[in-house]
């Protein structure tokens, strides 16, 4: 079956809407992706007709919320291939998710001199959450260096790792270059020495299709909102027996099994992990999302953002002036880019106007801009709905700023 | 005019591309050091006060987009014979424009007035307000790097 993107545009109701007089072109899906009308119906039909607290009424609502809530736990743990659905905990995002690793997993058995390695190209969610953990138990926060091309230099990635390594955490995908990690050959070589392995998905779970045992990650976290789902939903997959032996993050209803005032018991992973009422509707939405890119297909989505890819790269090299960020051999279909002579937000506002949304700025990754020694970069990310045609609209907005820049 | 080309008319594409009074001052009686932490421009200023508190001097150095270093150059211009007393009227009156009332009276300001259009644009204000927030520092002998947020 071909690939039918006008079919797929149908599905957005946002896309069809004129931004400053413009056809919308929304080329910021790194950030957030938008929601499909299947999703938007879901979240609806929710609180319209099954809205009730989930897992201990009695009466039929809860009951029903209680059903939508936990089928969509198997759905996400079908989704990216759990061995069992007690493995995924629901969380808000990729951020709580790594947090929650860092407080429960890492704090309790870190000690001074021990490490944790990170790649030089994360997220400021994969750096910070580690920095403070560092900070809590005197460990220390190990960088592994990247090429010119925006690649993790694996043979010193693998100089770093050692017995003291007790946690390696890299992104599956960069989102501020598009890098496309070699992840398997790093979780095998972390295992080599005994490191547990901690992957953010946040910008792979909709690109391309993610299978956590063939990986043998550790943890492997996700963005609802990156998936097509509304946000504040996301989640954390662990293995059994790490969720088993962790601490719960934090206390309150729903996480229990018994309390008195002398001595609490733990409810059974991964509810042990969810105290409060959670975001039921954002796991409904998230799991009809999820049903949304499974009925085109990872890799059919995979394939037709890589001839995206290859169609934008081939008519950026055609921009005088222009500098790809980020020129790995395998990537996700994000474009970062500086242009000679004009700043990355004048680039910003004045594409705005044409109508084209892109991201401007550091993308939450400091370290990687001063890496590159630049202040800031455009981001051209792709998703599902985006076409060639919109590809040629970027890159005659890229000129008309550039001729706006030149005539000054 | 549209709204695009009045946030980049021609004297701000030319000021943000070819800045004035751009380097250092090797003698210099204030300093400081501005950033946006969202954007991540960064500006380094430069005053020279004499004993009369009439500011003889102004350089920057800064990494920024047109609009900030547009208006850190402009600013620059306009301080040069300014005392220090009319530069803080001139701070709150700047911040008013761009903020609150962009179509009011602002003619004290001369030339600084073509920045009034990044009041349409709300992400943008921080970028024409860094040069002045950044004077602010550098008058009060702020010695922390004084941001935006």
């Amino acid at each position: 079956m071909s690939y039918d993107v006008e079919k797929i545009r149908a599905d957005f109701p946002i896309l069809h809407q004129k931004i400053k007089g413009h056809p919308l072109v929304y080329l910021d899906n790194a950030a957030t992706t938008q929601k499909p009308q299947q999703v938007i119906a879901a979240l609806d039909h929710y609180y319209r007709c099954l809205n009730a607290n989930v897992h201990r009424g009695v009466h039929t609502l809860s009951e029903e919320a209680t059903a939508a809530y936990e089928a969509a736990r198997v759905t996400v743990q079908q989704f990216i291939h759990a061995q069992s659905e007690r493995e995924i905990v629901f969380c808000r995002g990729t951020t709580e998710a790594i947090n929650l690793v860092a407080q429960s997993f890492a704090r309790p058995q870190l000690k001074p001199g021990d490490e944790i390695l990170i790649s030089a190209m994360e997220h400021h969610s994969n750096i910070v959450p580690w920095q403070m953990v560092c900070e809590q138990t005197g460990a220390s926060l190990r960088v592994a260096p990247i090429n010119e091309h925006g690649e993790i230099i694996v043979t010193e990635l693998q100089a770093l790792l050692s017995s003291k390594t007790k946690l390696v955490a890299v992104n599956h995908i960069s989102n501020a270059l598009g890098t496309i990690n070699p992840v398997q050959d790093i979780i095998a070589m972390a295992h080599q020495v005994g490191a547990k392995v901690l992957i953010d998905g946040a910008q792979s779970l909709a690109a391309m299709p993610v299978d956590v045992q063939a990986l043998d990650c550790d943890f492997y976290t996700g963005s609802g909102h990156k998936l097509f789902a509304p946000t504040g939903i996301g989640f954390l997959y662990a293995k059994a027996e790490l969720l088993e032996a962790m601490p719960p993050y934090q206390g309150g209803g729903d996480m229990i099994r018994q309390v008195t005032f002398e001595r609490t018991t733990y409810a059974p992973i991964p509810v042990k992990f969810e105290a409060g009422t959670p975001n039921i509707a954002g796991a409904i939405g998230l799991a009809k999302a999820i049903d949304y890119i499974q009925a085109i297909g990872l890799s059919e989505i995979h394939g037709y953002e890589q001839q995206l890819l290859t169609y934008a790269t081939e008519q950026f090299k055609k921009i005088k002036g222009l500098r790809l960020i980020g020129t790995a051999e395998h990537k996700a279909c994000i474009l970062s880019f500086v242009i000679d002579g004009v700043h990355p937000h004048d680039m910003g506002t004045v594409l705005d106007h044409q109508g084209i949304a892109v991201r401007t700025g550091h993308h939450c990754a400091m370290p990687l801009m001063k890496f590159f020694k630049v202040p800031a970069t455009v981001r051209a990310s792709f998703s599902i709905y985006n076409t060639r045609e919109e590809v040629d609209k970027l890159v005659t907005g890229i000129n008309k700023v550039k001729e706006m820049f030149a005539n000054g | 005019m549209d709204e695009l080309q009045e946030l980049y008319q021609q004297v701000i594409i030319d000021h943000g591309t070819k800045p004035r009074n751009s380097g250092k001052l090797n003698t210099c009686s204030h300093q400081a050091e501005g950033f946006n932490p969202l954007c991540g421009d960064e500006l380094m200023l430069y005053l020279d006060v004499d004993d009369n508190n009439i500011i003889q001097d102004v350089k920057f150095e800064s990494e920024g987009c047109a609009i900030s270093t547009a208006s850190a150059s402009l600013m620059s211009q306009f301080l040069k014979g300014k005392s220090v007393a009319e530069a803080n009227d001139s701070m709150h009156e700047f911040t008013d424009m761009v903020t609150n009332s962009p179509k009011a009276d602002h003619h004290s300001l001369g030339k600084l007035t073509i920045l009034a259009g990044v009041n349409k644009y709300p992400s943008r204000v921080k970028c024409a307000s860094l040069a002045w927030h950044t004077l602010l520092a550098a008058l009060n002998k702020q010695t922390d790097a004084v941001s935006t947020e």
